[in-house]
């Protein structure tokens, strides 16, 4: 028995990583710099790989300021506003978790404990925001079509982006209806069917001349999307197969299908590492309840959490910058 | 530790201040885009992203170096943890973009608009 236990267990003592502190930093807190430094590594790779994705499609990506323009419960346009309360969020957690730290050092219990559980509440309304960012943007706004040659065309009215409910009338005539488990072939359910079929799209924007198309293309001088004449539209138009209302993995209303995978593979990166950090903050919080870090005389697992609570943060400055405003 | 006595409660505030007012320059610049920083070029981008940039990095340097405590550090830590992680990125960044911007030039004539 004695052989299997390589510490004694009812000392209560931990490891604490041995007594030969290289850099003046004990093991553990080296090994969270170390693995930050792969962690960065890792999010540079998707970043760097976004930035050739979008110097590929240089003169068609998505514009973020026209697919990003919402805020809970309030109808209209508000590019950013969301994303910068999120920043300021994660910012202003990251503010109460070097409190913590700070606290840590004075052995201040209750107050690391209160800056800890400051630190959760703000990372819970982080999570909370992108879920709901996320929502949106699944849902989508506005709604497209895809023509068979791969391109996204959108409809404006004076200039502004108008959704399909905008304009299109009449009923739809292929007769389609989603296929589900009850109506159609049994425990078989379709794809949905969008609410409005190509050829109604099509017959609404013949009618209605005041519609006209932006395509995907930007005109690099302005940096603006081109809208399209009503003749080169309905040219387009013909060619369209496929209603896109919102966002998914294989194809989206805002344009290239790999703006949507990108969005979804980095902020959901970045959204699983709060996940986690709010986990383990949450670990660390009980711990500091319970006394534990009291009883080994040092904060430093609170020091060495909010390491990682402070890269989440950090990587965060970075999303920001490069999916929402360059 | 030298620095587990004295409170940086005060340098911490300050420190959040400093990035609260750089995201709302941020912000502003990316709602109202000026032209003149926005449609002209300066070293293969605009201005106002180069702003941007500027920014993000002014903004990563301090919460490194204030909330993460890289400044208390031994220079030789810091400096195997910055310098390596600087130079891997810059490295990978170039490459790619240089390739991303190749594949623009050869495939962007074949898009038929």
């Amino acid at each position: 028995m004695e052989a299997n236990i390589a510490i004694p267990s009812d000392g209560k003592n931990t490891w604490s990583g041995g007594g030969v502190r290289p850099f003046g930093a004990s093991y553990g807190k080296m090994m969270m710099w170390f693995f930050i430094v792969s962690d960065a590594l890792t999010f540079s790779g998707f970043l760097a790989a976004y930035g050739l994705t979008r110097f590929k499609f240089i003169d068609s990506w998505p514009i973020a300021d026209e697919v990003f323009t919402h805020i809970p419960f309030i109808h209209g346009e508000y590019p950013m506003y969301y994303v910068a309360f999120m920043t300021f969020v994660l910012i202003f957690s990251s503010v109460t978790m070097v409190l913590a730290v700070d606290a840590g050092h004075k052995m201040q219990k209750n107050k690391v404990a209160w800056y800890m559980f400051a630190t959760i509440i703000g990372g819970l309304i982080f999570v909370g925001s992108q879920a709901w960012e996320w929502n949106t943007f699944i849902n989508g706004t506005y709604g497209a079509v895809k023509t068979t040659d791969g391109k996204v065309l959108q409809f404006v009215k004076d200039g502004h982006q108008i959704a399909l409910s905008d304009f299109v009338v009449g009923e739809r005539t292929d007769g389609r209806v989603t296929h589900t488990r009850k109506n159609g072939l049994w425990w078989e359910s379709g794809e949905d069917v969008p609410q409005y079929s190509v050829a109604q799209i099509m017959a609404s924007y013949e009618a209605n001349p005041a519609i006209q198309i932006r395509s995907e293309q930007i005109n690099l001088e302005k940096k603006q999307k081109i809208i399209l004449s009503r003749e080169k539209g309905l040219a387009e138009l013909a060619k369209a197969n496929m209603v896109v209302e919102g966002a998914n993995l294989k194809v989206n209303e805002y344009g290239n299908t790999i703006f949507a995978d990108f969005f979804f593979f980095i902020t959901g990166f970045h959204g699983f590492h709060v996940f986690s950090g709010i986990v383990i903050n949450i670990i660390i919080f009980f711990n500091v309840l319970l006394g534990t870090y009291e009883k080994r005389g040092h904060y430093e697992m609170v020091e060495k959490v909010g390491l990682y609570w402070h890269f989440v943060d950090l990587v965060w400055v970075f999303v920001f910058t490069f999916f929402y405003l360059v | 530790m030298a620095h587990a006595h004295e409170s940086n409660v005060k340098k911490i505030w300050m420190v959040f201040g400093l990035l609260s007012i750089v995201t709302i320059v941020e912000v502003a610049l990316g709602i109202i885009k000026p032209d003149v920083l926005h449609l002209t070029t300066f070293l293969g981008t605009s201005p106002l992203n180069w702003i941007f940039i500027i920014l993000t990095l002014f903004k990563a340097y301090y919460i490194a170096w204030s909330f993460m405590h890289l400044e208390g550090e031994k220079k030789w830590f810091r400096r195997a943890i910055v310098w390596t992680a600087i130079f891997l990125i810059c490295y990978l960044v170039t490459l790619l973009l240089i390739e991303g911007g190749y594949l623009y030039d050869t495939l962007a004539p074949l898009v038929r608009w």
